[in-house]
């Protein structure tokens, strides 16, 4: 059975990556369908969705059209989220394995280490960490990153350490492998799944993040983004709900998303598993 | 209830498999009967639905397994068609069970003596004081040592053997008429399995319970037996009385499971060139420390002390003894899992105790190890190929040599060359184990450990596996350190045999001397636990 008739078998990973295809399509055809800057004023302000025809979802405080900021700002989110996710892999897997596979001082010193960054709460290391940098797309996702690689090196680390003693472990350090080959090709491909798994969830958890960054007005200030959207919107959530409501579901889409594709990756990387489930 | 009906009687139990599965049915048009007074036996390997019945008696089937025909009847009533409810109203009052895994079977948390009281209070029985004086009773009935300690001690306070009493004496609290037991002895060390089996037979004919004893060894069948019920493939292959089935089994299969049991009959030891030794062990100790903690202090645990030996080439040589011997340790650091603490270890010349790092690793190739757990010795993501390819790769041979290579050890072990390109959990127990072999083979070692390589599975594929290793032996004229910590097994293939306890050699010598003029008292007492050997005497 091939990887994806695997993925396919869970429904809702492939509902899943439907909906994370139409995001990532609606960041693509962002500068086609609407060419012009979305911080343009085009209509009068707080124009209800459906009223006039060219403005599907309505107009904001200083009548930029919604649909436009949604559609760039799908953009903005997806390439902060996935980024940042791979930053913070690049530097919680390495740390993890290590302090994993070797234990003792080593482990001790990186998971002391690792506990200085957990014991800041996460958004105030990252607001603190931004407002330092300036606000721009890099610094958000270098702030970004930084919050969320310990649980990385935490999973990573009991991964190895319950792998490290398996004794087909064992078995590759009898043969003579080294301990680069043994980490790389033995113990870390069997950490992947729920490597994988995490990932996708802290790329919706980086999405959030970013949300409640620009929601605080923290946000690059040049990009439009789904959590400048909500945040520029809160005051005036009862006379125009639809302000914060499109965004808002568009956060939750991506999310849900990225958590069901998650799950069908799961699967997938795990023939036996899902073998058993059919 | 009148004596003559028994009382449990399946009749006709077909259990049906979720979709899927590798058949349709756990078992399928069982019968047999458990009568007042006498110990049943459901024999059976790996897969052939013996656990099952004793499940669908219990109300406690696994997900997806459901009963299609048939009928369980107890007391008259048939429990397929009991409601939860009622069905908890039976277990443990009437129908008690002991399970196979002691500690996983107890809650770790709870003193032993609040487990026991809580079976009468899941039954509303008693007030609080008469419990807490009948768990003492009953502790004392099962023969635990210092019952008013142990009272009060957590599970994890006492031994494998001591957790199963706890467990019987759960399964006896309320004074079950039918007992079922599934392979409660299979963890257990030989000496404390043959102290439960006779506990068990004990507390049975005191109480005149029933007894459905389900187990996958024909050695305990002959010691605890009045009828024996073989199963295969979800089938009963034979019902009958214990010295029937034992003494004129009339299926072939039964025939095969008894012919598959490791025999008393010794083959006469090889000599090796003891001038010569391969291996010299010398004088090799190891401690194991755990690290204290802020209110814990350290412990130490004497693995290996001053333990000496030799290995000559093309010689067998069985390390036995029971849990805690000391014997896997041993085997560890021949291979240099562990570093041995003090003494050498002499591998034709070269002191592997002494190598560290680099030096190590590049020596390793020499002595290979044979696992026991034929799951967990295969890394589930590797294909069969390259996971004996991969030893002598990380030795410098070429990719394409050592896949051919692997090739050849798969057909000599009898898989065939194209299982290079399968995944290993498409292979039974057995068949990993050969993958094991064949992967230890792979760099052409000079010496091999095979550590418990065959108690993980059923004796047909175990004795199947041990004539491997024989014809091995004898091809490649291996040199073999076989750890096992069943006496039989090590009889079978051992030229020479040490028997270990508490990290010392108790006695060496060739197998004949051991295990039929045996000199110290823990050997025979060893021997003597051997299930089944009052009847291979009787048989001889």
């Amino acid at each position: 059975m091939s990887f994806f008739a695997r993925f396919a078998q869970n429904r809702g990973a492939l509902v899943g990556l439907v909906i994370l295809l139409a995001i990532v399509l609606m960041a693509i055809l962002a500068p086609l369908l609407y060419p012009d800057s979305p911080w343009r004023m085009v209509q009068r302000p707080f124009l209800p969705p459906l009223e006039l025809e060219g403005f599907p979802l309505g107009t904001d405080t200083m009548g930029r059209d919604v649909a436009a900021g949604l559609m760039h700002g799908a953009w903005v989110s997806l390439l902060i989220g996935l980024v940042s996710t791979a930053v913070a892999l690049l530097i919680g897997v390495p740390l993890g394995a290590v302090a994993g596979y070797y234990g003792g001082l080593i482990d001790d010193a990186l998971m002391r280490f690792t506990e200085f960054f957990q014991t800041i709460p996460n958004f105030a290391l990252a607001i603190v960490l931004v407002a330092i940098m300036q606000p721009s797309v890099v610094s958000i996702v270098l702030a970004i990153a930084i919050v969320s690689w310990p649980p990385v090196a935490r999973l990573v680390r009991a991964e190895f350490m319950s792998l490290r003693h398996r004794e087909y472990v064992e078995a590759a350090r009898l043969v003579g492998q080294t301990h680069r080959t043994i980490i790389l090709r033995q113990i870390l491909p069997n950490t992947l799944s729920p490597i994988i798994v995490l990932a996708s969830l802290m790329v919706a958890t980086a999405i959030l993040l970013e949300s409640a960054l620009s929601f605080l007005g923290l946000g690059d200030p040049n990009v439009m983004s789904w959590g400048y959207m909500i945040g520029a919107a809160r005051t005036v959530i009862r006379q125009a709900w639809w302000l914060s409501f499109f965004p808002g579901v568009a956060i939750l889409l991506t999310v849900l998303a990225l958590n069901l594709v998650g799950e069908g990756l799961d699967d997938a990387l795990n023939p036996k598993l899902a073998r058993e489930r059919s | 209830m009148n004596d003559d009906t028994p009382v449990l009687s399946i009749r006709g139990l077909t259990l049906a498999l979720p979709e899927g599965a590798d058949r349709d049915c756990a078992v399928e048009a069982v019968s047999y009967d458990v009568a007042r007074g006498e110990i049943m036996c459901v024999v059976g390997e790996s897969g052939s639905g013996k656990s099952m019945a004793a499940n669908a008696v219990m109300g406690l089937l696994p997900k997806g397994v459901r009963a299609t025909a048939g009928e369980v009847l107890f007391d008259g009533q048939d429990l397929l068609r009991l409601s939860e409810k009622q069905h908890r109203r039976l277990r443990g009052l009437r129908i008690g069970m002991i399970f196979q895994e002691p500690m996983t079977a107890l809650n770790p948390l709870m003193r032993v003596g609040a487990q026991i009281a809580e079976v009468f209070e899941a039954h509303g029985k008693f007030t609080s004081k008469e419990r807490q004086a009948r768990a003492l009773a009953l502790l004392e009935e099962v023969g635990i040592p210092q019952p008013d300690r142990a009272i009060r001690a957590y599970p994890f306070q006492l031994s494998g053997g001591q957790r199963q009493r706890v467990m019987i004496a759960m399964a006896l609290a309320l004074e079950p008429e039918l007992l079922i037991a599934d392979e409660p002895t299979t963890a257990l060390d030989v000496t404390t399995q043959a102290q439960i089996l006779a506990l068990i037979r004990d507390l049975q004919r005191r109480r005149g319970m029933a007894v459905m004893f389900i187990t996958h060894d024909f050695g305990v069948v002959a010691e605890i037996a009045s009828r024996v019920c073989v199963m295969r493939h979800g089938r009963v292959v034979e019902l009958g009385s214990a010295a029937e089935v034992l003494r004129q089994p009339r299926h072939e299969y039964t025939r095969a499971l008894l012919e598959a049991i490791p025999s008393n009959v010794i083959p006469a030891a090889r000599g090796g060139d003891r001038q010569q030794p391969l291996l010299e062990v010398n004088r090799l100790s190891k401690t194991f420390r755990s690290r204290g903690g802020l209110f814990k202090p350290a412990r130490e645990v004497l693995a290996l002390d001053d333990v000496s030996f030799t290995l000559a080439p093309g010689e067998t040589v069985g390390i036995v003894g029971e849990s805690g011997s000391g014997k896997s340790t041993l085997g560890r650091c021949v291979v240099r899992l562990e570093r041995p603490d003090s003494g050498s270890l002499r591998l034709a010349g070269t002191d592997l105790s002494a190598l560290r790092g680099d030096a190590l690793r590049r020596e390793r190739h020499r002595v290979q190890m044979i696992f026991q757990d034929p799951y967990a010795s295969l890394n589930p993501r590797h294909r069969v190929g390259y996971a004996i390819a991969q030893g002598p790769m990380a030795n410098g041979v070429p990719r394409a040599r050592a896949m051919r290579q692997a090739e050849e050890l798969l057909e000599l072990v009898g898989l065939g060359a194209v299982a290079v390109d399968r995944y290993p959990h498409e292979f039974s127990g057995g068949q990993r184990q050969r993958i094991g072999i064949a992967r230890a083979l792979a760099l052409n070692p000079q010496l091999i450990v095979a550590d418990e390589a065959v108690s993980a599975l059923d004796v047909s594929i175990q004795a199947q596996v041990l004539e491997l290793l024989e014809e091995l032996k004898q091809k490649l004229s291996l040199s073999l350190l076989f750890i096992t910590h069943d006496l039989r097994v090590a009889a079978q293939i051992c030229d020479t045999i040490i028997v270990m306890q508490n990290g010392r050699i108790v006695e060496q010598g060739t197998a004949q001397e051991v295990f039929l003029r045996p000199t110290e008292a823990y050997t025979k007492q060893l021997l003597d636990a051997i299930p089944g050997r009052a009847h291979e005497a009787a048989l001889a």
